[in-house]
């Protein structure tokens, strides 16, 4: 596959969305809603189950299934609501030291008037700083689409690790071909550019593990269980401050 | 010397237009500021720090090299921001301030290794960041890279502000995208400049998106004040001054006696 053919796999219908990710590796998920702020934003899906046993809080951003229930989470295009909704949920797991997985699968931040209202820039900037210095251990999968600082606003974790066929990326290949070459027919050649895909961010180090989908077959979801908990167990016993001095250092490097 | 003014058209002469800060007198349109320009109507005994950090076309983006190399030539800056250590009415800082001649200073590695290292400079000299904003968003010719230092110069100001350290930021037209979406709104006290286009999408993609006409004055600096997301508005003439009090009634070091 192209980088192109990459960017619409990652888009593709029928991809798994986070709440099926949800069902798959959790038991006893239950979903805790709003930012206590404003509204209970449904492009973002967040709550706490367990994962082999262990609580964890769980963040996604739900792109939805089918054409209603797309609609109904905005097609996972999140607004100030959502990121605030995200920090409230991850301050809580926090405070009883609980890990935090977000499973990111968006095209973008909301673009619209009150998004921009509610100050999505604001909102976005303190989810990154937020999460950043979290005291609790913090695992960002990328399902889909990682969209730009959209995405990035749920992906300050310890470490970030993308499915095979997802991409993340500063910008989408439509947008960066429409700004610089004024050319929308350029979308592959930018696909490219970009080195968005996941082989490509892994080799930049931009992610620390590619998954195998394996067609997202059941197997693949028991084995992605198996890994995000190992993950948790082997931050475990690490110090709060030794995680976030880590964390710097993760994000330091680029 | 004279120049024209972008909005009005009129010609000014080029003294009396430094008289006002770069604010047209016939029409009040305020001229966008190069970064050292911007430094030298706020601050005293500015030293440059971080000059030579320059990075590279990691991703190996086609023509990248050579845009680069054009406006390196043009403007005499290596990229789109100058960071430094001076002072603002008496009181000692560490200051970056962005350069719109630069891609509209956009973020690639070099501005946001420049940021970081203002930040971690004043964390260890315990002084406050002024920083001047002024960025359309990240620079895409650097990919995730670009996107990445939202997430360096975040984890910067946070340990700065942990150090109990005060940061200003003052939002300048335009503040737009990661930038906008990272250390601009990160910062204890968030001026903006009259009048500046300030927000996470440019009116264009929200036009594109939605299918309507903003209503005038969307995004501006009022705007934001009135939804509560700037916390004053400065006329670039009383800028100086109302960063030296904000300075002045943060600083508890002796220095400033």
């Amino acid at each position: 596959m192209n980088a192109y053919e990459i960017v619409l796999k990652s888009r593709e219908k029928g991809r798994p969305t986070a709440v099926q990710y949800i069902e798959k590796i959790t038991e006893g998920f239950i979903e805790l809603h709003g930012d206590r702020r404003f509204a209970d934003d449904a492009a973002v899906v967040g709550g706490i189950g367990t994962i082999c046993g262990k609580p964890v809080t769980v963040i996604g951003i739900e792109k939805g299934a089918d054409t209603a229930d797309k609609i109904a989470h905005n097609f996972g295009c999140v607004h100030p609501e959502g990121y605030r909704k995200a920090m409230r949920l991850m301050k809580e797991a926090e405070k009883f030291h609980r890990p935090v997985l977000c499973l990111v699968d968006t095209s973008g931040a909301y673009c619209g008037i009150g998004a921009e209202e509610r100050g999505q820039s604001e909102a976005i900037a303190s989810s990154i700083m937020e999460m950043i210095r979290l005291k609790t251990p913090a695992l960002s999968i990328i399902i889909g689409e990682g969209g730009s600082g959209g995405a990035l606003g749920l992906s300050a974790a310890d470490e970030v690790w993308i499915t095979e066929t997802a991409t993340y990326s500063v910008i989408s290949p439509e947008g960066c071909a429409s700004i610089l070459w004024k050319d929308a027919q350029k979308v592959e050649e930018a696909s490219a550019c970009l080195k968005l895909t996941a082989n490509d961010l892994f080799g930049l180090h931009a992610v620390e593990r590619v998954l195998e989908e394996k067609g997202f077959s059941d197997e693949f979801f028991a084995d992605l269980k198996e890994s995000v908990a190992a993950f948790f167990e082997s931050k475990k016993d690490v110090p709060p401050e030794q995680l976030v001095q880590q964390r710097y250092e993760r994000f330091r490097k680029y | 010397m004279a120049e024209k003014c972008e909005k009005c058209g009129k010609i000014i002469l080029s003294d009396e237009m430094k008289e006002h800060f770069g604010v047209c007198p016939k029409c009040g349109h305020y001229k966008k500021l190069s970064a050292r320009e911007r430094i030298s109507m706020c601050a005293e005994n500015f030293g440059e720090l971080f000059a030579d950090v320059a990075g590279e076309n990691v991703l190996g983006f086609p023509g990248y090299d050579e845009k680069i190399a054009a406006l390196r030539a043009k403007t005499g800056e290596k990229d789109g921001v100058v960071c430094g250590e001076g002072e603002i009415g008496g009181v000692r800082c560490a200051i970056f301030s962005m350069d719109y001649r630069f891609m509209m200073g956009s973020m690639g590695h070099t501005v946001g290794e420049k940021i970081t290292k203002t930040f971690e400079y004043a964390t260890e000299h315990r002084l406050p960041v002024v920083g001047f904003v002024l960025s359309g968003g990240a620079r895409m010719q650097e990919g995730i890279i670009s996107l990445m230092q939202m997430a360096k110069t975040s984890a910067a100001v946070a340990k700065h502000g942990e150090a109990g350290l005060l940061y200003i930021s003052v939002l300048t037209d335009p503040t737009t995208g990661g930038v906008s979406a990272s250390f601009a709104f990160e910062a204890d006290i968030i001026m903006a400049e009259k009048g500046a286009l300030i927000g996470f999408a440019g009116p264009r993609v929200i036009e594109q998106t939605i299918r309507q006409k903003l209503p005038e004055g969307f995004q501006r600096a009022e705007f934001l004040q009135k939804k509560g997301f700037a916390d004053l508005i400065v006329e670039r003439r009383e800028m100086k001054e109302k960063l030296s009090l904000l300075l002045r009634y943060h600083n508890t070091t002796e220095a400033a006696q």
